[in-house]
C-alpha cells in the first residue's frame, strides 16, 4: 500500500509554527527571568551590569563575588532543577498514563527525606547554629546527600521490582508509589520522635527544598544528569506519543511498551533522586508545569517536553526569586512557594477529572 | 496469498486459549472472525501482529515469518486498529501522523506529511485535520484510528470490532470505507465482529471460532443455521431482505421459524 498523491498541508505547518513560536517565547522569557533573578536580592544589581559580569567584563569585584559565588549558581540550580523536575513529571505522566504522575507520586522525595533523617539522626550529620538567618546547618552535607540519594534509588528499585512481578501497569506503579510514600513518611516520623531538638531542626531544614545550597561541583553533576536525561526523553518523544495513544496502539506501531516504560522510569527516577538529594524536597513543580504547558500547546510530546522543560525552569526561577523578595531580608525556602502553588493545582486536577 | 497462518497456538497462564489455527488470506480480501464472547477472537487478532506472543505455529506475510521479525518491522507490514481508541489533546493530523512511527528514524519528513495528507483525502477527512480528537464523535475517532493504521502503509489491516461503538450510519460508512480501501489498494483485512449481518454484507470469508479452534472457515456458504447454532448455541433463521442474506434468532412468538423469514 503506497500513497503518493498528497501535498504538504499549509494549515498544519502554520499550526506547528505557532507551537514553535510558543517555545521560542518561553526561551526568551526564561532568559529575561534569569537575568532579573540574578539582579534582585538583598542588594539590587542593574540587569545591564549583570549581563556585563556574565560576559566576563568585570564591573566591580563586589558584584563579581555576589554574582559568581551566590546568585548565578542559585539561579542556575533553579533552572536545572526546574527543567529536571518538570521533564520528569511529563515523562512519568506519560508512561504511568496518569495525570497525577510526578517524581513525588512515586514516593521518591519521601524516600530522600527519610534518607536525610537517617543521616542526621542516626549518623549525626546535623547541628544547630545561633544565627537566625541560618539557624541550622548540616555539618556533613555529602553524607546527608549520599544517604538521601541511596534511599531515593532504593524506592525506585522497590517500585521496579514490584512492577516486574505484577507487570509495569500504570496502576501498579502509582499505587506502589503511594505505599512507599506512606512507609517512608512513617519511618521519618519514627526517627523524628526519638530525635533531640537539634537533630529534629536539622531534618526539617533539609526537607525544606532550597536551590541556594548547591556548589558549582554539585551543580555540574545535576546539570549533566538533567541534560542527558532530557536528550534521552526527546529522542523517545515518538514512543511516548505512541504510549499516550494506548498500549495496544503503541504495540501495533512497533513500540516495545514495557521496555520504554521501564527505562523511562529508571531515567526519570535517577533525575528526581539527584535533584532531591542535592536540593531537598521541592514539591509540585513536576506536576504543575506539564499541565500548564498542556493547556497551551497540547499533548504532543514533540512540543510538550521542551515546553515543560522551559516552564519548569521559569516557574522555579520565579518562585525562588519571589522567595528571596517576599520577606526580605529573610529568604524563604522555594519549596514553600511551590507547595502553595501546587496544592491548589493538584485539587483542581482532581476536581476536573483525570484527563491527562 | 498475503497472510498465511499455520498451526497457531496461544496459552494464557498455561491454559490453551487458541489451538490449531490455520488459514490463508489473499489480496483484496476481507476476513471476519466470528464467535461468542470470550472465544478468543481478539486474542487471535493480536497474535497475528504479536501484540500477544503466540506459543507455537507460524504467521507468514509475503513469505516472511512474523514471529522472527522485530516489532517495528511487523508494524511496517501490519496496521492495527484497537477496539478502544484513546484520546488526548492532539489534532487529528498529529494523531494520524503517529502512524508513521514505524517509518520515522529521528523526525518526520515531508514524505510523511504528504502520506498523511493523502490518507485524509482518501477518507474525505480534510476538514478534520486541525480538529482536536478529544472533541470528536465516536465515528470521527474511528476514522482517525483507521487513518492512523493506513499511513503505516500496511499489507494487512487488523481491526478489532471496528463498529462496536458506532450507530448504524457510522457502522455502514466505516465498513464501506474499509471495503473500498481493501479492494482498491489490494491489501487484506482481518476483522473481529459480533454483528453477523454486517459480516455477511462486507466480508469475503469467515472464520468461526469455537472452544479456541476454528469451527468453520470459508465463504458465505459456511454461514448456515446449523453452524451458527453450533457456534453460538442459538437457533437462527437465515432469510433474504432486498436481495441480501440476513440472520435473525429463531422465535416462535414472532413467527420466525424454519429456514426462511
Amino acid at each position: 500500500m503506497h500513497f503518493n498523491d498528497g501535498a504538504i498541508p499549509e494549515d498544519y505547518l502554520g499550526y506547528v509554527r505557532h507551537k514553535s513560536i510558543c517555545i521560542l517565547g518561553g526561551t526568551i522569557l526564561l532568559f529575561f527571568m534569569f537575568v532579573y533573578s540574578i539582579s534582585v536580592g538583598a542588594v539590587t544589581i542593574h540587569p545591564y551590569e549583570v549581563m556585563q559580569t556574565l560576559l566576563g567584563q568585570s564591573v566591580s569585584t563586589k558584584w563579581d563575588a555576589i554574582i559568581w559565588n551566590i546568585r548565578l549558581p542559585q539561579a542556575l540550580a533553579a533552572v536545572v532543577a526546574g527543567v529536571g523536575l518538570s521533564v520528569t513529571g511529563v515523562i512519568m505522566q506519560s508512561i504511568l498514563r496518569n495525570p497525577l504522575g510526578s517524581p513525588f507520586t512515586l514516593g521518591i522525595s519521601n524516600a530522600g527525606a527519610f534518607g536525610a533523617a537517617v543521616s542526621v539522626i542516626l549518623l549525626g550529620t546535623g547541628k544547630m547554629q545561633s544565627t537566625v538567618a541560618n539557624a541550622v546547618t548540616i555539618n556533613n552535607p555529602y553524607l546527608t546527600t549520599m544517604t538521601a540519594f541511596l534511599f531515593c534509588l532504593l524506592a525506585t528499585g522497590i517500585i521496579l521490582i514490584i512492577s516486574r512481578i505484577r507487570g509495569a501497569s500504570p496502576e501498579v506503579m502509582v499505587l506502589a508509589g503511594v505505599a512507599l510514600s506512606s512507609l517512608f513518611t512513617a519511618g521519618t516520623m519514627f526517627l523524628q520522635y526519638f530525635a533531640d531538638d537539634t537533630q529534629l531542626a536539622a531534618v526539617v531544614f533539609w526537607t525544606f527544598g532550597d536551590v541556594g545550597r548547591v556548589n558549582w561541583t554539585e551543580l555540574g553533576i545535576m546539570a549533566g544528569v538533567v541534560l542527558l536525561a532530557t536528550l534521552f526523553f526527546v529522542a523517545n518523544r515518538w514512543n511516548y506519543n505512541a504510549i499516550d495513544a494506548g498500549d495496544e496502539t503503541a504495540k501495533g506501531l512497533g513500540v516495545n511498551v514495557e521496555r520504554i516504560r521501564l527505562i523511562g522510569m529508571i531515567v526519570a527516577a535517577l533525575v528526581s533522586a539527584v535533584i532531591v538529594a542535592f536540593l531537598g524536597v521541592i514539591g509540585f513543580v513536576g506536576l504543575i508545569c506539564p499541565h500548564m504547558v498542556r493547556r497551551v500547546i497540547g499533548d504532543d510530546q514533540r512540543f510538550l517536553i521542551p515546553g515543560s522543560a522551559l516552564m519548569g525552569g521559569i516557574l522555579l526561577l520565579v518562585s525562588d526569586t519571589a522567595a528571596r523578595l517576599i520577606v526580605a531580608p529573610y529568604v524563604l525556602p522555594v519549596s514553600v512557594l511551590t507547595a502553595f502553588m501546587g496544592a491548589p493545582t493538584f485539587i483542581y486536577l482532581l476536581l476536573r477529572g483525570y484527563r491527562r | 496469498m498475503i497472510l498465511n497462518v499455520e498451526e497457531l497456538r496461544f496459552l494464557y497462564r498455561n491454559r490453551e486459549v487458541l489451538k490449531e489455527i490455520a488459514f490463508n488470506i489473499g489480496e483484496g480480501e476481507i476476513v471476519v472472525i466470528l464467535g461468542p464472547n470470550g472465544v478468543g477472537k481478539t486474542t487471535l487478532l493480536k497474535c497475528l501482529n504479536r501484540i500477544l506472543q503466540p506459543k507455537g505455529g507460524a504467521v507468514h506475510i509475503d513469505g516472511e515469518n512474523l514471529l522472527e521479525l522485530e516489532m517495528m518491522e511487523i508494524a511496517r507490514k501490519i496496521g492495527y486498529v484497537p477496539q478502544r481508541v484513546e484520546t488526548g489533546r492532539l489534532t487529528a493530523f498529529d494523531a494520524v501522523l503517529l502512524g508513521r512511527r514505524p517509518h520515522i528514524k529521528w523526525d518526520i519528513s515531508e514524505k510523511d506529511l504528504k502520506i498523511v495528507d493523502s490518507v485524509f483525502r482518501l477518507l474525505s477527512m480534510e476538514k478534520l485535520r486541525l480538529a482536536y480528537i478529544d472533541e470528536m464523535s465516536g465515528g470521527e475517532l474511528q476514522k482517525v484510528a483507521i487513518a492512523r493504521s493506513l499511513v503505516q502503509e500496511p499489507k494487512v489491516l487488523l481491526l478489532d470490532e471496528p463498529t462496536s461503538s458506532l450507530d448504524l450510519k457510522n457502522q455502514v460508512e466505516i465498513l464501506a470505507i474499509i471495503r473500498q480501501i481493501v479492494h482498491e489498494h489490494r491489501i487484506a483485512a482481518v476483522m473481529t465482529m459480533h454483528d453477523l449481518n454486517q459480516a455477511l454484507r462486507y466480508a469475503d470469508r469467515f472464520i468461526l471460532l469455537k472452544g479456541g479452534k476454528i469451527h468453520s472457515y470459508g465463504g458465505a456458504e459456511v454461514i448456515t443455521p446449523r453452524v451458527i447454532e453450533d457456534v453460538y448455541g442459538l437457533p437462527v433463521v437465515i432469510g433474504e431482505i432486498a436481495g441480501m442474506r440476513c440472520i435473525v434468532p429463531e422465535s416462535l412468538e414472532w413467527g420466525c421459524t424454519g429456514s426462511h423469514i
